[in-house]
């Protein structure tokens, strides 16, 4: 579904990304775990095309994107992205949140976006929130908000940027909640996270990042139970 | 006494007040098509348009309005016949559009990141985006300096009077120049300002408060009662 090679992305003289490879099969849940700095925002932050990489190749659906060249609105109407700090559009309210993106993007007619929204509101258990500002709500329910928001434009791939970072840790559990349940769904979807417990539970693959590159990679049950390399242990370690 | 002077001379008032209205509204209206779009020059990528909107707000900002007005209205009647409304109204509309023009590129610039990042993500293209997301959020934002740029453009369009209009302050002049009664004029011509302004800003601050963030007039959203952390 994603194929990722050779990243390298540098930001001034810094380089954040240094060759990274990664693969993500359909269906698949990948967490990206690591210390700050390592990289793993950046290298989400490409694959919706947030930041342009330097050079190497993103090929999703074995489709090679070039930020040159293919149409990236469209290209990221399918690719879904939800941030760390919600960036709900403050000025409407949660429904028109929803189905901005479908009705002035794909041109959906209203009454169809405003039908597909109360589903994905009532999915995220915010149905009775519709109608109110994004400032009336809690840090957790503007995220579950926010993946609702995502989900309307029905994309193939959701990209998550350390989306319980900015939470109260009462609220953590309703948004991994509703993750975890598109993981069930079986939706194809790309973590950043320092939420260990999700990792081990949901997801297919951990893969951690040290220093812009991908150090070490392994279904959960390995990777927590017997990392490799020393650097790995040690930021498990340091997380526990 | 100043209201003898009031009195006798409101009919001719009245219609000097509604000149100024008329001249400030197309003046200021034509002031904030010219700032936005010198505000999109500076923060586009475009380092030509950058430059345009850089010598443009320098220039405008550090010459006299009364030096434009001139410049305008003598000079400009060399090349093309403007009356003297519309060479008045270009010139209050090209010096507030600089002004107006750095309100917006503020109000833009304060604007969350994340908010057209969001956007993006979502598809949407950049123009949208701006259309969609931005501008309505940084016109709140605006409001306030906005206002208060409005309200010295419109004490500021009395300058149009030198080059002979018969605006507030040009009947105000003309006025104190037959009546000799120049103090009770020039109180008079001040208290129309003021009451213009007076109604103005009502206004504005109904606007804002019908806008304030959290007060969204929706019955919902005030009896809810879960806040944000």
């Amino acid at each position: 579904m994603i194929e990722v090679k050779q990243l390298v992305k540098s930001f001034g003289p810094l380089t954040v990304l240094k060759g990274v490879t990664l693969t993500v099969e359909e269906k698949e849940v990948v967490v990206l775990l690591g210390a700050s700095g390592s990289g793993k925002s950046t290298l989400l932050r490409c694959l919706n095309f947030l930041e342009f990489y330097d050079s190497g190749e993103i090929r999703i659906g074995g489709q090679q994107i070039d930020p040159h060249k293919t149409n990236l609105n469209q290209f990221r109407a399918e690719v879904g992205m939800v941030f760390q700090h919600f960036n709900l559009f403050p000025h409407k309210t949660v429904l028109e949140n929803l189905i901005e993106a479908p009705v002035h993007v794909k041109g959906m007619n209203v009454a169809e976006a405003k039908q597909l929204a109360y589903e994905l509101l009532k999915k995220v258990n915010m149905q009775d929130k519709a109608d109110v500002y994004p400032d009336m709500l809690s840090g957790g329910q503007k995220q579950r908000v926010a993946i609702a928001r995502a989900l309307a434009m029905k994309p193939k791939i959701m990209l998550f940027d350390e989306p319980t970072s900015a939470l109260d840790p009462e609220l953590v559990g309703e948004v991994l909640q509703v993750m975890k349940q598109l993981a069930k769904e079986g939706m194809t979807m790309i973590v950043v996270t320092h939420e260990m417990g999700f990792a081990r539970e949901v997801a297919d693959r951990a893969v951690f990042m040290h220093d812009g590159q991908i150090l070490e990679q392994g279904p959960p049950s390995e990777f927590f139970e017997n990392p490799q390399h020393d650097r790995t242990k040690q930021f498990l370690g340091s997380i526990r | 006494m100043i209201i003898d002077i009031f009195l006798s001379s409101y009919p001719l008032f009245l219609k000097a007040t509604w000149l100024t209205v008329q001249l400030t509204a197309v003046a200021l209206m034509l002031g904030c098509v010219v700032g936005l779009v010198i505000a999109f020059f500076r923060i586009s990528d475009n380092k030509v348009l950058n430059y345009i909107a850089h010598v443009y707000i320098t220039v405008i900002r550090g010459t006299p309005l009364i030096v434009q007005i001139c410049i305008l209205y003598f000079g400009l009647a060399n090349l093309v016949t403007l009356s003297q409304f519309w060479a008045g109204a270009i010139a209050l509309a090209v010096h507030n559009g600089a002004y107006i023009a750095e309100i917006f590129r503020g109000a833009i610039q304060s604007i969350d990141r994340g908010q057209m990042e969001a956007s993006r993500s979502l598809g949407m293209s950049y123009p949208l985006a701006m259309r969609r997301i931005i501008l309505p959020q940084a016109f709140r934002r605006a409001i306030p300096s906005l206002g208060n740029q409005f309200i010295i453009g419109l004490k500021d369009s009395s300058l149009v009077a030198y080059v002979g209009m018969q605006d507030l302050w040009g009947t105000g002049l003309g006025e104190a120049a037959s009546n000799y009664k120049q103090l009770e004029t020039y109180m008079v011509v001040g208290l129309y300002y003021l009451v213009l302004i007076m109604i103005f800003s009502y206004f504005v601050n109904k606007l804002e408060a019908r806008l304030a963030r959290g007060k969204a007039p929706n019955k919902q959203a005030k009896d809810n009662t879960s806040v944000a952390a």
